[in-house]
């Protein structure tokens, strides 16, 4: 079998870039979600505002910003806004259509945990914690999660609930799930389903890299690949380094 | 007018909340170092980000607790000092955290003298379990609950900005984080700028001031005085310094040099710019200007 012509890094980004189709504000995080929320602006989503947590709304920046503080993101946006705006008047105001989050535990419902592995009062690992993830999570009418899996990140019961998840009949948490290995969306039991699958990824591998019995989509496809277009605006336009593609 | 050694001897002391507030903008690292040197101990630490600041401070052993929301090296990874003494069993450093919004309602509260600030966030996770000043409350207008935090009001907030008068007038531009509402809910403010100007500059543009001299204690100029973080227009983010900190905070022996060499090896912000050298400043310069459009406020006689 011959190698594919992207990496997974780059499948992840073109697959919750497309995610994006037709959205217009979106919180952007740093990282894989950056270069999604950027390659959806070119492509799916041209009227995305990109907001960044430290402040800006409208932003266009000119580089890969390594963070989200960041000059550039303030050179040539829309507006600035204060963390009491931003949080107040855009998010708990709802005018905030998705936001990204990263986790480093997940539950089948999406309950997301980057507080602490272990005991909360004597951890074995002190994670960042909330920052705005909370916020997020439960003001963005829908919430994107781009992560990698495996069995110690997609479990049964997560250590500390950071950002709440979904329950029957109700979102108050994420609604698409990215990974390397494939694209979840939620039931209307409030849990997981997979609903497509990354070329070359078998359900053994997926079962394989998550603690629960997840719901598998009875439709259930390939990921499509990233297309040349896509592949050309992230290794030439959007990440020319190869800092978060490769 | 005063030298931030002065500032910082005359208004922080020992066992004080100090808050070095500015959202990944205007950190004012001169101002940590300084209290690392005049070896400030038991301080409550306040910042919705620690940042790198807060890793030296705590790994030079000034704070016995920290407040804060969002615990990381922006963009590189985790703060290692601070997780040196805040991991395992009886950990040394006491931690109280909130989310974003809930450290933003805290300064707001304290600021405007309210008992409490209500917020949407928390429901449904296990914030509240762990920090028992979040709490929930009924609405008085209805069914729903919400959650409120308590008012936080420091003994001194410090804030880096771009310019000031000599009487404190201060003004920023580009993010502005929760540095105002930080200000206004301290006991006592420290600004530190880059750039002194005449109160004829802060009377023209009076939309760009964020923080009046009348809450203002001390105003201190030391350009560069954010530096490894940004000052818009100034100078840009030295994210090689970020990464490189990474390594240096994963090592106590190695963090402890540094703060030797960078820290308590210098007098002040000057020898530590001195010392950085012509690279890290051709790094940290703007490629170019952008120029904000001016605006007519108008004249009424």
């Amino acid at each position: 079998m011959s190698e594919p012509a992207y990496t997974r890094s780059e499948l992840m980004i073109a697959a919750a870039a497309r995610e994006l189709a037709h959205q217009r504000v979106c919180f952007v995080g740093i990282g894989l979600p950056n270069i999604a929320v950027n390659l959806a602006l070119h492509t799916v989503a041209p009227d995305l505002e990109l907001i960044y947590e430290a402040g800006a709304y409208g932003a266009q920046p000119a580089r890969l910003p390594l963070s989200i503080g960041d000059p550039t993101i303030v050179t040539g946006a829309l507006a600035v806004m204060s963390q009491n705006d931003l949080f107040g008047l855009y998010l708990q105001g709802g005018r905030v259509d998705v936001g990204f989050l990263g986790a480093a535990q997940i539950d089948r419902f999406g309950n997301i945990n980057t507080t602490v592995i272990g005991d909360y009062a004597s951890p074995r690992v002190r994670l960042p914690g909330s920052g705005g993830a909370n916020e997020i999570a439960m003001h963005s009418r829908q919430v994107f999660v781009v992560m990698r899996q495996s069995k110690r990140s997609f479990v049964n019961e997560i250590d500390f609930c950071t950002s709440p998840g979904n329950s029957p009949g109700g979102r108050r948490g994420p609604s698409v799930v990215v990974t390397d290995l494939g694209v979840y969306h939620f039931d209307d039991d409030g849990q997981m389903r997979l609903d497509t699958m990354h070329p070359g990824t078998t359900l053994d591998d997926v079962h394989a890299a998550m603690e629960w019995d997840v719901h598998v989509s009875p439709g259930l496809t390939v990921t499509p690949p990233p297309s040349d277009e896509e592949l050309r605006l992230m290794r030439e336009v959007l990440d020319p380094e190869g800092r978060y593609i490769r | 007018m005063a030298s931030l050694h002065d500032a910082v001897a005359a208004l922080v002391r020992d066992g004080d909340s100090v808050a070095i507030e500015g959202f990944t903008h205007l950190i004012c690292f001169a101002a940590g170092h300084e209290i690392i040197r005049q070896r400030r101990r038991d301080l409550t630490l306040i910042r919705l980000t620690p940042d790198v600041i807060y890793d030296q401070m705590i790994g030079a052993g000034v704070a016995r607790k920290l407040v804060f929301s969002w615990l990381g090296n922006p963009g590189v990874g985790s703060l290692h000092a601070i997780r040196r003494v805040s991991e395992g069993p009886d950990p040394a450093l006491e931690l109280e955290e909130y989310s974003h919004y809930g450290m933003v309602g805290r300064y707001i509260a304290g600021a405007t003298k309210l008992p409490f600030y209500p917020l949407r966030s928390y429901e449904g996770t296990d914030m509240p379990a762990a920090n028992p000043h979040i709490r929930p409350m009924r609405s008085p207008y209805g069914d729903e609950s919400v959650y409120v935090v308590p008012p936080i009001n420091p003994d001194v907030t410090i804030v880096h900005a771009q310019r000031a008068d000599a009487a404190g007038n201060t003004q920023v531009w580009g993010l502005v984080g929760a540095q105002k509402e930080a200000a206004f809910a301290a006991d006592r403010v420290i600004v530190v700028v880059e750039e002194l100007v005449d109160e004829s500059v802060i009377r023209a543009d009076p939309d760009r001031t964020v923080i009046p001299s009348v809450i203002v204690d001390a105003v201190v100029v030391e350009p560069y005085g954010a530096h490894p973080s940004f000052a818009q227009g100034h100078y840009d983010r030295d994210n090689t310094f970020y990464v490189e900190w990474d390594a240096v905070g994963r090592d106590a022996e190695r963090t402890a040099a540094w703060l030797d060499e960078w820290v308590h090896g210098v007098a002040d912000r000057a020898e530590y710019m001195e010392r950085l050298g012509p690279v890290a400043r051709e790094r940290i310069r703007p490629t170019g200007p952008a120029l904000a459009g001016p605006i007519d406020y108008g004249e009424y006689r």
